[in-house]
């Protein structure tokens, strides 16, 4: 209980910082072939340590966006801001990749051939800003905030799915990011242990505030996690419908049988499924 | 220390062993029957029946224990296996990564290498003793060009199906391009080194000894390595030894596997644990 009240003080201290600003950003690939619009005209903000969650069928263009934000794709035209500064614009299609913004992949990416504990300390070893026995120190004791005690000096191919994405978002974190990106991280879990996770992944935000930018195409955990849902259209990807989840933070796994949840449920999942058929018919691929 | 007897006793007495120890015996028996067919059954059995027993082999193995002749064949045949496979690591590897990172490098080089590559290290044999100075250079290139370039291959290929992702995380952490090549590009083609050298390692083999009998050994007498070895035996008419020769090889190539089947491990621990 007293853990509890804990974490409810630490949730009402807002991010300052991690604020991202979407504005008219186009994606098209192959611009002098077949050119394919995946992004069309997107606009968002999203404050500092919101959740935010966004919701579209499968090969929408979601993850286009979440490559322009982390400075893996280029972008064709818009601006995308991070805290007022630009991360990428018309001068400069391709943000730089940074350790303020990371992402946990679809799959994972953790290094197979380093312990989790070496995983984990990768970023700050990276970048040089302690010394290595302060990194390593400060790598167990994240790892045991998230329960992970235990398998540090284990392979990533030796514990459950479960827990290697929760060794992702620990590394995630150790770079002291100021914004997470989740491309689809919980897609190939099945629904129990994803609700594990679920509740693993609120704890770690209540204590680390992040911004977060989650991409799902599972209504129920956009729903669940989300501060706010965006709602994509099919391919070319623009928000649909921005809806705010106004059951208070923080949430248990007991809210998905809350009225207001299934409420919120009903709300959405018209346009989700809208959407999807739309995408359906044009016979988009995974991705 | 008791216990890892008892390991070592509880292996050599499991299910695996014991099979694998009836699989020789049969295999040995149906043989000294074969080989003394025409004298214990009075009918001389096809092909079968002109292989020296394996009771008269081994006599003539014992005998050649105490052969230094016998002992520098092995030296000679391992020193020129280890020279070849070496060389074809410390070129092939760092080649082969070369190729799969820049390019320009791959473009420019892969078409010449894709043309010398179909070509039997055996049919390099003529033109690497007109081209090198010595006999024991050209049984050493021809070698080296066995393992080369399956161990380029594998590089390659190793290294190029890194998975982007990777690459990714490591440069939004803060990875330099030189981490990145130390602490992902090289720990994600290892396995695939493994296996490139150890399938490397066998073609080694292979052609050591063809290139020994090809090439007359280097020509001094009996110490002209194992290949050699087994020519000399035939021709001077000593068929046990010839098999003391086969034998002689199967034995050095199946320890050479072992010994690189255990760094391989060593050196991919992440595999070893599932």
């Amino acid at each position: 209980m007293n853990n509890m009240i804990e974490t409810d003080r630490l949730s009402q201290q807002a991010a300052t910082q991690g604020a991202i600003r979407i504005e008219d950003v186009v994606k098209i690939y192959d611009p002098d072939g077949a050119a394919v619009m995946a992004v069309d005209h997107c606009s968002l903000d999203i404050p500092a340590g919101e959740i935010c969650m966004i919701v579209g069928p499968s090969g929408c263009g979601k993850t286009t966006l979440l490559n322009a934000i982390a400075g893996f794709h280029s972008i064709t035209s818009g601006r995308i801001f991070m805290d007022g500064k630009l991360l990428c614009g018309p001068d400069k299609p391709m943000a730089e990749p940074g350790s303020d913004r990371i992402v946990v992949f679809q799959n994972g990416a953790l290094f197979p051939w380093k312990t989790n504990l070496e995983n984990v300390a990768f970023g700050p070893l990276m970048q040089g800003k302690l010394g290595k026995k302060e990194i390593y120190e400060k790598a167990r004791s994240m790892m045991a905030d998230a329960g992970l005690s235990g398998t540090e000096n284990n392979f990533p191919g030796e514990v459950s799915s479960g827990l290697r994405r929760r060794v992702e978002i620990v590394r995630a974190l150790m770079n002291d990011p100021k914004v997470l990106l989740f491309d689809e991280p919980y897609r190939a879990l099945d629904s129990l242990t994803k609700s594990v996770m679920h509740e693993a992944l609120l704890e770690i935000y209540y204590k680390n505030k992040v911004t977060i930018f989650f991409i799902t195409h599972d209504l129920e955990e956009a729903i669940f996690l989300g501060h706010r849902l965006v709602i994509m259209t099919s391919r070319p990807c623009k928000p649909k419908k921005i809806l705010t989840v106004d059951i208070p933070h923080p949430r248990d796994y007991g809210v998905l049988t809350s009225p207001r949840f299934r409420e919120l449920m009903e709300e959405t999942s018209a346009v989700v499924h809208e959407e999807a058929k739309k995408s359906f018919a044009a016979g988009e691929r995974e991705g | 220390m008791t216990k890892s007897l008892t390991r070592l006793r509880k292996k050599l007495l499991s299910r695996a062993s014991l099979r694998a120890m009836i699989s020789l015996a049969v295999f040995v028996l149906l043989w000294e029957l074969g080989s003394r067919s025409k004298q214990w059954l009075g009918v001389s059995l096809p092909w079968i029946g002109q292989v020296p027993a394996p009771s008269g082999v081994l006599r003539v193995w014992t005998g050649l224990l105490t052969d230094a002749g016998y002992w520098q064949s092995w030296y000679l045949s391992l020193l020129r296996v280890l020279a070849g496979f070496i060389a074809a690591m410390v070129i092939g590897i760092p080649l082969g990564l070369l190729m799969a990172v820049s390019k320009t490098f791959y473009g420019l080089s892969f078409p010449s290498f894709e043309i010398l590559r179909p070509i039997p290290p055996l049919a390099w044999v003529p033109i690497s003793i007109i081209f090198w100075p010595t006999q024991e250079l050209s049984i050493a290139f021809v070698t080296f060009l066995g393992a080369f370039f399956t161990v380029v291959i594998n590089v390659v290929g190793g290294a190029k199906s890194i998975d982007g992702r990777f690459f990714q995380a490591a440069q939004a952490m803060g990875a330099s391009q030189w981490d990145i090549f130390r602490r992902v590009v090289l720990p994600a083609t290892l396995p695939s080194i493994v296996v490139g050298s150890s399938v490397g390692m066998g073609i080694t083999w292979n052609v050591v000894v063809a290139a020994e009998m090809i090439s007359g050994g280097g020509g001094s007498g009996s110490g002209g390595g194992l290949g050699f070895f087994i020519w000399n035996s035939y021709v001077g008419g000593s068929y046990e030894q010839i098999v003391v020769g086969m034998i002689s090889i199967g034995i050095a190539g199946f320890g050479c596997s072992e010994v690189l089947r255990a760094l391989g491990g060593l050196s991919t621990p992440w595999l070893q644990k599932r």
